[in-house]
């Protein structure tokens, strides 16, 4: 048996109508469970959909969505990038503090913040690419190894807003036509990821990576290169969320991202990528971040206790997984029966 | 030193797991040099000893006070407790799963114990309540993964949030024994202050050595700990080999939980209080203890005794970097380092080798 040269994906199917492909998407799923949650919530307290509760929950998601982006690059490769949380940390704070002593132009933070970013996921991926050891290991490593130089950099002196120029810090709270700035940059990040993740060979060949590690090396793969950008660029993007935390909250301490990573890999996982590589999009990351922060927001305005927030946000997530795993077998039971049904013809 | 309790043939073959869930994708397939079953099981436990006498060495030559006994009893309060949760952390993670909740179960059996005492319970019902919770919580961890065949990383960061959710339903944002509460007995307390008689170990640091002793039999001398590195090795090869795995797993979860449960008791004990965020986001510190001690994150792979010794290096460096006053961050930076480290080193021989082997594939 020979395998097709470009493996057909769901939404390359042929004979399936556009719309329905969509509807099928396991990221349909996710979206309408965003908007039952909201609706649900609205139906309790109707100034949950006000525009400006709206944008509190774009700008509530848009971290851990940006975060999950390359967080999901790195899991669908069978790896995993712990470290993003401490990333993110460091270079909000790096960021910030050049603005209060040097007074670089405010562009440059940005750039500052994605090169160090990049920096640091350069050092996850030669690692476990070169040296060939578990990436949980080490960026679980690096989580605390960046976390203790963020502090010792720190060492008391947080930033405060008065320090950030205010070009800066309007980029967390301006919006353009009522949508923040900081949900706009998120979800162009989101698009454009999401279409080469979808569209171009190098990309695709992050899931063959990840679904079968030992054909993907015999097909000719570049597995090393491959899973060397995915933490590249999500070292990049945790760098991005430092610049703008800072720009969001304008205030930086040694715990900025604290516990983000674990966050960020919920989220994915709500969203359906799989944590064993080889499958999910960053669109769905994007919108497991967005329901898990959906539901949040919408647990605080029904008023119950907000002591009950994290443990329903924990009961979803198992509920997430488990339906997610009922539908995975009852996809791989229908495939299998569609391959006999195919046989006998 | 090591040779007693190291493993035979099913530990020293990490390559093997090749198959297993995350392996590494492309692990050069040249021909191995075989090493003895000694040499190659041995090696990390007797490079951690190394690194145990460095560290107190360094620790007994910067601080005058170091060697004292206060010293070995404090060092065993602070990392006790993290340390007793490694000990089932390792278990599962030589079956090739792992359990993220244990910090937050040890939260919620806190919380518990705290809340049955706040509303009159005596201290043994609830003790009993407290460790029962620990084993519901392990054993929904343990049907989820074993029986439903979710894997463990994302369901025990879900239980992670759930189980401390519960824990901040318990409590909310009071700190147990609050003002009007009674205070706990003077012997559950003095569990934090007084050391056992007769020697100058914590009570902590002996439940330790105990629990590690019983992982070590169960898990070097026994056919079931023979078992969980088969199954961390290669799950099909054991299930077709009558291994149960799936019991095997549940009920590891479910030890991890009662543990877990029995550690946040005595953090109870050991601060004479309880808040909701007993313990909050030590997860990740257990696993790190446990990848120290030389656990492989695939499975099939580590001993008790590398444990033990990666927690006493561990305790051993923040006691010492403590009394040299060495600022808490720099303290995360070296063990993260050593973590790093651990890691990178063993593997840099296959570094070496690269560029043969990459010539070899290219050749071929």
């Amino acid at each position: 048996m020979t395998a097709p040269a470009a493996p057909l994906t769901p939404v390359q199917a042929p004979g399936v109508p556009r719309m329905a492909r969509l509807l099928r998407a396991r990221e349909a799923g996710t979206l309408a469970l965003v908007l039952l949650v909201f609706l649900l919530t609205t139906l309790k307290n109707h100034n949950f959909a006000s525009s400006g509760s709206i944008q509190q929950l774009l700008v509530g998601a848009s971290l851990v969505a940006l975060l999950g982006v390359g967080e999901t690059m790195v899991l669908v490769t069978r790896n995993v990038d712990l470290s993003v949380g401490s990333t993110l940390g460091l270079s909000a704070f790096v960021v910030g503090n050049l603005f209060r002593t040097e007074g670089i132009p405010v562009w440059s933070g940005f750039v500052i913040a994605i090169a160090l970013g990049a920096t640091v996921g350069a050092v996850n991926g030669l690692i476990t690419t070169l040296v060939k050891v578990p990436s949980l290991v080490v960026t679980l490593a690096m989580l605390y190894i960046i976390r203790g130089l963020d502090s010792k950099l720190v060492n008391g002196n947080i930033v405060v807003p008065s320090q950030v120029p205010h070009a800066f810090i309007e980029v967390g709270y301006e919006t353009v036509l009522g949508i923040p700035w900081l949900a706009i940059i998120v979800a162009v990040v989101v698009i454009a990821v999401g279409y080469v993740m979808r569209t171009f060979r190098p990309a695709r060949e992050l899931y063959a990576v990840g679904s079968n590690p030992d054909a993907a090396a015999l097909a000719g793969i570049p597995s090393g290169r491959r899973v060397f950008v995915a933490f590249v660029t999500s070292g990049a993007l945790a760098g991005l969320g430092g610049a703008l935390f800072l720009a969001l909250f304008a205030q930086v301490d040694n715990s900025a991202g604290l516990g983000y990573e674990l966050n960020v890999v919920a989220a994915a996982v709500v969203g359906g990528v799989a944590i064993f590589g080889g499958s999910g999009t960053v669109v769905g990351a994007a919108l497991g971040a967005m329901l898990l922060n959906t539901i949040q927001q919408g647990l605080v305005a029904v008023n119950s206790s907000s002591f009950w927030d994290e443990a329903i946000a924990g009961g979803l997530l198992l509920i997430a997984i488990s339906i997610d795993r009922l539908l995975a077998l009852r996809v791989a039971r229908s495939l299998r029966s569609a391959e006999g049904a195919h046989r006998e013809l | 030193m090591s040779s007693d309790i190291a493993p035979p043939a099913a530990g020293a073959e990490p390559a093997a797991g090749a198959g297993m869930q995350g392996a590494r994708p492309d692990r050069p397939a040249g021909p191995r040099i075989r090493q003895s079953l000694w040499q190659q099981a041995g090696r990390w436990e007797v490079g951690l000893v190394i690194v145990l006498i460095a560290s107190l060495a360094f620790g007994s030559s910067e601080s005058s006070t170091f060697d004292s006994q206060t010293t070995l009893f404090y060092g065993g309060i602070n990392a006790g407790f993290i340390s007793i949760m490694a000990l089932p952390m390792m278990l599962i993670v030589v079956t090739a799963e792992i359990d993220l909740s244990v910090a937050s179960t040890l939260g919620m059996a806190g919380a518990l114990l705290g809340d049955l005492w706040h509303h009159g319970w005596g201290l043994w019902p609830a003790l009993i309540a407290a460790l029962a919770v620990g084993v519901v919580g392990g054993a929904l961890n343990g049907f989820l993964v074993a029986k439903a065949g979710l894997p463990s990383i994302a369901v025990t960061i879900g239980t992670l949030t759930l189980y401390r959710g519960i824990a901040e339903i318990l409590l909310g944002s009071q700190t147990i024994p609050g003002a009007g509460d009674r205070t706990f007995p003077a012997w559950f307390t003095k569990i934090g202050v007084v050391p056992v008689p007769g020697t100058h170990l914590s009570y902590t640091t002996v439940f330790f050595i105990v629990l590690a002793i019983i992982c070590g039999v169960v898990l070097h001398a026994t056919p079931l700990g023979r078992s969980l590195y088969a199954i961390g090795l290669q799950p099909e090869a054991a299930r077709f080999a009558g291994i149960r795995v799936a019991r095997i797993k549940f009920w590891l979860f479910v030890a991890s939980g009662l543990i877990c449960a029995f550690a946040g008791i005595l953090l109870v004990a050991q601060n004479s209080s309880v808040s909701y965020n007993a313990g909050y986001g030590l997860e990740l510190n257990v696993v790190a203890i446990a990848l120290f001690g030389g656990v492989s994150i695939f499975g099939g792979r580590g001993t008790v005794l590398g444990v033990v010794l990666s927690a006493a290096i561990v305790a051993t460096l923040q006691m010492a970097m403590t009394q040299m006053n060495i600022d808490p961050n720099v303290q995360e930076i070296v063990i993260g380092a050593l973590l790093l480290i651990s890691v990178v080193v063993p593997s840099l021989g296959k570094l070496a080798r690269w560029p043969a082997l990459r010539a070899r594939r290219s050749r071929s």
